[in-house]
């Protein structure tokens, strides 16, 4: 590995860690598109990350390959200092990683408790038979880690909702709903996949400010997708800019701005 | 008046404190919903965590006689600060939680405070925003510290450190608190409260040990409160009545205070909870009775109709039942079982199911909300206060609750009306000063006790209730010299539930008029049922049979008010809906909702003016500020209509 500095200060005068996860030299092709072409970055610990680009830049394709949902045809992945080798999603999970999706995929008929509990899934240790026989290691287990989301609902202000399906939630509210039980995993990084797409602007400012209270209280890594030019420019440690395929641009918010090719993919540039 | 140093050998609350740790041990005095799950602190605990915390404040430097502020919504650590800034010989000033940082500063700056306990990081945040402007202010105490990891903690402290430094240094500081808890008195500072203050800025109100301790016994002797029984604390912990609620009565009788998770899921708690003493401002019963109809509409067909059944039944014996009057056998059969199908489920389900003692106050509530609960079962009651007399003024005693009255003088309060019809109280509990404002201290209250309230009203003769008219300052003399008090049938109206905002006119002259302004929603909904079609608020107020609908209530009102011998002359003769609703935009109202008299007055004098000269209509164009600042005007002819009255001879002849 190349010597990077253990250290890095933001712009905001913020320490953040050292690297924790590094793409190298990725490519991910389906059938004959590519929609990443060898791109390298990395990831510190503790810093907030953002990866942005027009559609169709492979952005989501990119968090994809993070969380081991799909497999790139070249590079390779290394998290905490040692390559990873071809990982399904689940095994990727119990390594400490957790997401949000783009689309919520929250389970629409289960209470709003019942979807953070099953962030808890990878920490519980007990089967099924166990479990519905709800006695001795069984019930300890659960108690234990209804305290934790509890914990998280607490953090994330949904206590009014614990009860309610998910299914009757609004837009925003279950936006919220997921990051909890994404946190309930207590990963060590965390994915987030346009946590403010659709969402008005206070809602936007709430979620904002619980990235940034996770990423204070929790420590945890973060790396997020999103549209939102001044969320990401707020948010963010370090951004990666990517533009079909390709990567573009690197650097904290100011460097990116000022970016020649990042401005000429986002405003255009005349072909003459 | 000998007046009594103590109330049975404890002068203090912390003096309360040490005897329910003792004679309470492990009964519950606090629980807060947190994590999903109620917790619990004994009293014995409670104890402990005051003492750690006063212990700590004492080591941060708390002097004998300092304010310090706290900020939050209701939870037990705040109410903890409030006893530890006692044994740390301070005052506890409690804000407003959702003041702006603007009038905190006025606040802040006025008591002088140099320590301010504050729950998160939102409230520490408006305090950090002022702090160049206080010059006293020093050290800040938080909750919860979410968010502030990275804040400058020079002057920031965690209350979980505070208490820990106090319980490290308790063999050394043990003493000096020891000292400052047995130097407090009944006539020391027990805690200062700010009015909200409608007009000028917030006075501090000083109550003493014997104001508040006396307020909490008598009325929990009144209300036979006692240890077992249930709060919720919800409502501001700067309002009086929280602190005689939650720190008063709670710590006189040895009973249970509960906090809400937080304040989206106050209904939930409030079920799980079922206090046995419940208090509520009126729009939240208003509120309650609008969700319970609404569902009921939504029901099924058989079980809307068993409600409606039950419930008019309710609405003939249950007060009466209530009350313990004769009610028939049969009566009380039938209403049994409403209770067992319809009341009780539907106060289980309102969190009601266990209220002894119910209160509102603070605004007059509409008969039918009021009666609607009673008929239940609920003990629903009103009383009469104020910060400056620890809240209670008068109280209605069971068995003789009404809606229009607020009942008779608590206990150890003299009650005394004035020549202009302001009501006067003396008690134990009226306040000893404003402070740093001796001139509104002097104009409140005089040299013998007597404090001003304000209001006017008057003492029925049959049954010696006390009845609110108005503020003193409204109250005006018509033409002939008969009173003039606009609130008191402005609220007539208002209890209609078309009616949104009546204004009524009539100082000076010989007859009274009404401007009314009709609820968009309520009469929307009538007009959509009844397939009458409009536009806008102006076509709908303009329409024959709105004006026929709101003329029948204003002759209503006319029929209640002629009973009334003192205000029968506030009669509305005439009456208009006006064209557009009074606005806080166009200045016609305040942001509280508050109808500004005077500039209505004015704006609208051509209308007055048509109203008086009997004409049948009147055009008018008015100017009007959109939201986003334009302005514009809108042009109408009203219909101007006569109501009928109730003559005053015939009314006497018939009585």
């Amino acid at each position: 590995m190349s010597a990077v500095a253990e250290e890095f200060i933001t712009e905001d005068g913020r320490k953040i860690g050292a690297v924790v996860m590094e793409m190298k030299n990725i490519t991910l092709k389906f059938g004959g598109v590519v929609a990443i072409k060898d791109i390298s970055f990395d990831i510190r610990q503790g810093e907030i990350r953002a990866i942005i680009g027009p559609n169709g830049a492979g952005k989501s394709s990119m968090l994809n390959v993070i969380s081991g949902f799909y497999h790139p045809q070249e590079g390779e992945v290394w998290y905490k200092g040692a390559r990873r080798p071809t990982m399904r999603p689940y095994q990727v999970a119990a390594q400490g990683i957790a997401r949000t999706f783009q689309n919520i995929a929250l389970f629409e008929g289960m209470s709003v408790l019942d979807n953070v509990m099953t962030g808890r899934l990878t920490h519980m240790k007990t089967n099924m038979f166990q479990q519905g026989l709800w006695y001795g290691k069984a019930r300890a287990e659960e108690i234990e880690n209804r305290q934790k989301a509890e914990e998280i609902i607490d953090f994330l202000e949904i206590q009014a909702i614990r009860k309610t399906p998910v299914g009757r939630l609004p837009y925003g509210l279950k936006k919220r709903v997921e990051l909890a039980r994404a946190l309930a995993a207590e990963p060590s990084i965390l994915l987030l996949d346009e946590p403010m797409a659709g969402m008005n602007v206070e809602e936007k400012e709430d979620m904002s400010r619980f990235i940034l209270d996770v990423n204070d209280e929790f420590g945890t890594t973060i790396a997020l997708i999103e549209h939102d030019m001044g969320v990401v420019m707020d948010l963010s440690d370090r951004v990666v800019v990517m533009d079909y395929g390709k990567k573009i641009g690197d650097g904290t918010p100011d460097e990116v701005r000022n970016n020649q090719n990042v401005i000429d993919a986002y405003l255009g540039v005349a072909h003459d | 008046m000998a007046q009594p140093s103590s109330a049975e050998g404890y002068p203090s609350v912390p003096s309360l404190l040490k005897r329910n740790a003792i004679q309470f041990a492990e009964k519950a005095a606090y629980r807060e919903k947190e994590f999903g799950i109620w917790q619990t602190w004994s009293w014995s605990e409670t104890e402990k965590e005051i003492e750690n915390l006063a212990l700590g404040l004492i080591n941060m430097g708390v002097n004998r006689g300092d304010h310090i502020a706290i900020i939050g919504r209701n939870r037990p650590y705040l109410y903890w600060s409030m006893v530890a800034a006692q044994m740390a010989g301070a005052v506890p000033v409690p804000l407003y939680q959702d003041a702006v940082a603007d009038e905190m500063a006025y606040v802040l700056g006025h008591c002088g405070a140099r320590f301010v306990i504050a729950s998160d990081q939102e409230q520490v945040d408006k305090v950090i925003e002022i702090q160049d402007e206080l010059h006293q202010f020093e050290h800040m105490i938080y909750l919860d510290a979410r968010g502030m990891r990275k804040y400058d903690h020079s002057h920031l402290h965690e209350y979980s450190h505070v208490q820990e430094q106090g319980y490290a240094a308790r063999d050394e500081l043990r003493p000096e608190m020891e000292r400052r808890v047995a130097e407090l008195d009944y006539d020391s500072k027990c805690v200062m409260l700010y009015t909200s203050g409608t007009t000028g800025k917030p006075k501090g109100v000083v109550l003493s040990n014997r104001n508040i301790i006396e307020a909490a016994r008598s009325s929990a002797e009144f209300d036979k409160l006692r240890a077992g029984d249930e709060v919720l604390a919800y409502l501001p912990m700067a309002w009086v009545g929280d602190f005689i609620f939650s720190i008063g009565q709670a710590y006189w009788t040895g009973f249970c205070v509960n906090c809400p998770e937080s304040a989206e899921t106050l209904t939930t708690d409030l079920r799980e909870i079922g206090p046995s003493y419940y208090f509520a401002p009126p729009r939240v019963f208003e509120s309650l009775l609008t969700q319970v109809m609404i569902r009921m509409e939504d029901a099924g067909r058989f079980k809307r109709s068993m409600f409606h059944y039950f419930m008019s039944h309710a609405k003939k014996v249950g007060p009466s039942i209530l009350d313990g009057k004769s009610v028939s056998m049969m009566d009380r059969l039938k209403y049994a079982l409403g209770n067992m199908t319809i009341y009780g489920p539907l106060k289980d389900s309102l969190g009601f199911g266990r209220v002894r003692v119910g209160y509102t106050a603070g605004e007059a509530i509409g008969p039918e909300i009021f009666e609607f609960y009673r008929s239940l079962g609920i003990n629903l009651k009103q009383l009469y206060g104020q910060t400056e007399a620890s809240v209670f003024i008068t109280v209605q005693p069971d068995g003789e609750v009404r809606a229009d009255t607020v009942g008779v003088p608590a206990p150890g309060v003299e009650l005394r009306i004035a020549e202009n019809g302001e009501v006067f109280y003396r008690s134990p509990g009226a306040f000893v000063e404003y402070y740093k404002n001796p001139e509104s201290t002097a104009d409140t209250k005089d040299p013998e006790g007597w404090v001003a309230t304000g209001d006017a009203g008057f003492i029925e003769e049959k049954s010696g209730h006390l009845r609110i008219i108005d503020r003193a300052k409204d109250v005006g003399q018509m033409a002939d010299g008969r009173m003039f008090a606009p609130k008191y049938v402005e609220n007539k109206l208002k209890f209609f539930p078309n009616v949104l905002e009546a204004v009524l006119f009539g100082a000076g002259r010989d007859k009274c008029i009404a401007f009314i302004n009709i609820d968009l929603t309520a009469v929307g909904n009538w007009a959509e049922r009844n397939n009458i079609a409009y536009a806008s608020y102006q076509e709908l107020a303009g329409h024959p049979q709105v004006l026929d609908t709101i003329q029948s209530h204003v002759e209503e009102v006319n029929a209640s008010v002629a009973q009334d011998e003192m205000l029968s002359g506030c009669q509305i003769h005439r009456f208009l809906i006006l064209h557009k609703e009074l606005d806080a935009d166009d200045g016609e109202m305040t942001r509280t909702r508050k109808v500004r008299r005077r500039i209505v007055e004015e704006k609208f004098e051509d209308l007055i003016d048509a109203l008086y000269s009997g004409k049948a209509e009147q055009f008018t164009e008015t100017e009007v500020t959109y939201e986003d600042g334009r302005k514009g005007s809108i042009k109408a002819t009203l219909t101007l209509r006569d109501a009928k009255t109730v003559p005053l001879s015939a009314k006497v002849a018939a009585a």
